[in-house]
């Protein structure tokens, strides 16, 4: 199996590569229907609009809020005997990891599952460092073996069958060649139990902050997420500012939200809410517990009032799921730690639009993420914003806005814009258009690659509504 | 200025100007006003669809029932705490028994590998339930540690009959967690599960491959 590195610069070429992979469109296809289908059967029991609402409404007040419930998270925790730290992007806070790894002199680090820490490249900057980084839920685990990224937010390793696996497995840890899925589980418990017992530090993510209480809530089926915060004697939590909430009970019905969203489970196994590193007297748990919030682009989404909405995200992936762009082209095209709606719409303001500018366009805009989205964000009009960013066309308020502008473009659509408005020159220029249809090129750039060139009709509407009109009079 | 105060001013000088929060109304995750056969009937259905198991006792046959259960499975170590009025009884029940029965109220570092490694089950008291997830909810103490419902490969919960409730939302609210969160608070709903092989599910991957509710009536 060949590693590549995927970039959002190539999304063309890696799309039309996926396109092409007959054991990508199956293994992609058969996991986003049967995704799909358990997703809309488990929300039979529940007014799942008003849950919807009541989704939104949570996320949208504690956005209202941020920088105060920031503050009361940082203060809640700090009395809860967490260590708080913040980060402005990416590098910085692998640096606070790093620190805090080698202020313990820690050689290993297990991981639980986290898409920031995906985001700001943590195991290569610790590895970098000496430090091992060994990813503990499964299907990370996996990717990590094959050298690969997560192709997917919740279910990393989507992308590959059980062959596949079974000769990652088989390759690099000695396991036999089987289909058994019982027995590839076992052997990666086994492999991992070990290393939860001499890993140095445990890192995760977090699915919510809860501001009132200093609480860090992780929703997890496999328990490696209980292990890495509870075996390790240190603790580092990772996480955008924007997964902060207001109260306790608002996490109950975000839970029922994510979890249903995410892979049509009424629950999951493992719902973990830590509050402090072991108190005096307790038995287990780590002797300290670190938070780091990370902003890396965030706090720019924040300024908008339309692009704030990006931030609502409870990163269930619904809206890949049930994407007709993502489910046949795969995560791994998109090029970017977030793939799929969700990605189009937050990778532009970590990476810019420079380099993401396809994304916003691997879109048909069906609006279906938007439908299935459990907080209601509008991504196909977030989808149509950063379209409009990038041809120079909106706020410019996005890092990169207008690197799409083409000088060319936007003089033929002044033009039309011009013709359109002056029904003289409308009516002259599409005579002269229909008498000189022949001269019309065959292709219009790309956009004729899989349509049709338009051909001006040899009379015009309006001139054969004129004929009709005179015939009916006579 | 540091990352923290930047952080801040950026988000308090907004462009955008202030926002306004909406008002959440919550009765959409509360108010199931399930009578006890139906939270029973409800927790049982959920729970063993993702494969835990449920056994129903009467408060005064109970151990019975659990000796069973420890010779069906075959445990020949099982740890747990001593202070908890469910742990008390076994002990007091069990001792004599050809059951190993290993203490959990002491530092995990002593016996770490004992516990990855030897230890056949672990049994647990739980404080409640709910009917609408089929959870089970547990706050760890130093008589019954974290890792005891985590590490060994089959989980014993002991649950009162009485104490499920309906919904997650009503328990935080009923049993006022947010003024008193322990270290760790857990649900757990079934033993450790993925899907992640091409969506097979398998059980164990981490945690307990099985998981047995022992329901007292």
């Amino acid at each position: 199996m060949s590693v590549e590195i995927y970039t959002p610069q190539a999304f063309h070429r890696q799309a039309h590569d996926a396109l092409g992979n007959p054991q990508i469109r199956g293994n992609f296809r058969k996991a986003m229907d049967g995704l799909m289908t358990k997703r809309r059967d488990i929300f039979n029991d529940w007014d799942l609009e008003t849950l919807r609402e009541l989704g939104a409404n949570i996320r949208l007040r504690a956005l209202a809020k941020l920088p105060d419930l920031l503050e009361q998270l940082e203060a809640n925790c700090q009395a809860n005997g967490i260590q708080m730290h913040w980060a402005e992007d990416g590098d910085q806070a692998c640096r606070i990891i790093r620190e805090i790894c080698q202020a313990r002199g820690a050689k290993s680090v297990i991981k639980g599952k986290s898409m920031v820490s995906e985001e700001m490249h943590l195991n290569a900057h610790l590895e970098e460092a000496g430090i091992e980084a060994l990813e503990s839920d499964l299907g990370e685990y996996l990717v990590q073996l094959n050298e690969q990224t997560p192709s997917h937010i919740i279910m990393p390793a989507i992308h590959l069958n059980t062959d596949e696996i079974s000769d990652i497995l088989h390759d690099k840890t000695g396991t036999e060649r089987t289909r058994d899925v019982d027995y590839m589980t076992a052997a990666a418990r086994q492999q991992l139990r070990e290393r939860f017992m001499s890993a140095d530090v445990g890192v995760s993510g977090v699915n919510f902050a809860v501001a009132e209480t200093g609480t860090l809530c992780l929703v997890e089926n496999e328990g490696n997420g209980r292990m890495t915060t509870t075996v390790p004697p240190v603790h580092i939590a990772v996480t955008g500012i924007e997964k902060v909430v207001e109260h306790l009970r608002d996490v109950a019905p975000l839970y029922a939200l994510l979890t249903r969203s995410a892979t049509g489970q009424h629950v999951t196994t493992y719902f973990n809410l830590i509050n402090s590193p072991r108190k005096r007297g307790e038995r287990d748990g780590p002797e300290e517990v670190h938070l780091v919030l990370v902003d890396n682009g965030r706090s720019s989404i924040y300024q908008d009032d339309e692009l704030l909405d990006t931030l609502r995200c409870i990163r269930c992936g619904a809206c890949m799921n049930h994407c007709p762009v993502y489910t046949r082209v795969g995560g791994h095209t998109y090029g970017t730690t977030y793939p799929g709606p969700i990605g189009s719409i937050l990778m532009p303001h970590m990476l810019g639009l420079e380099a993401t500018q396809d994304l916003p366009s691997a879109s048909s805009l069906c609006g279906a993420c938007g439908e299935v989205c459990p907080v209601k964000i509008p991504i196909p009009d977030l989808l149509v914003r950063l379209r409009k960013e990038a041809v120079g066309e909106g706020r410019g308020n996005v890092l990169g806005a207008g690197v799409k502008r083409n000088k060319k473009e936007v003089a033929a659509w002044k033009s039309w814009q011009w013709m359109a408005t002056h029904p003289g020159a409308w009516r002259g220029g599409t005579a002269i258009a229909g008498k000189l249809q022949v001269m019309m090129p065959a292709k219009l750039g790309p956009w004729t690659d899989y349509r049709t060139m338009p051909k001006p009709a040899k009379t015009s509407l309006h001139a054969l509504m004129k004929r009709h009109r005179q015939e009916k009079e006579s | 200025m540091s990352a923290r105060d930047t952080i801040l001013r950026r988000l308090r000088e907004r462009t955008d100007g202030p926002l306004a929060a909406p008002k959440s109304d919550f009765a959409v995750v509360t108010g199931r006003g399930w009578s006890h056969d139906e939270r029973l009937e409800r927790f049982e259905r959920w729970i063993t669809s993702v494969h835990g198991e449920v056994i129903h006792t009467q408060r005064d046959n109970w151990l019975e029932v659990l000796s069973q259960v420890v010779s069906a499975k075959s445990i020949r170590r099982l740890a747990l705490g001593r202070e908890h009025p469910v742990a008390a009884e076994v002990r007091m029940e069990l001792a004599a028994s050809e059951l190993k029965l290993v203490d959990s109220d002491r530092d995990v570092e002593g016996w770490q590998r004992e516990l990855f490694e030897q230890v056949d089950a672990g049994l647990t008291s739980v404080r409640g339930a709910i009917a609408e997830t089929g959870s089970l909810w547990l706050w760890p103490t130093q008589d019954e540690p974290r890792q005891l419902s985590l590490v060994p490969p089959i989980h014993i919960a002991v649950l009162d009959a009485s104490s499920i409730e309906d919904t997650l939302f009503d328990v935080i609210e009923a049993h006022g967690w947010s003024q008193q969160m322990p270290t760790n608070a857990l649900l757990i709903s079934g033993p450790s599960k993925t899907a992640d092989i091409e969506q097979t599910l398998a059980y164990g991957v981490h945690g307990p491959k099985e998981l047995v509710v022992i329901v007292r009536h």
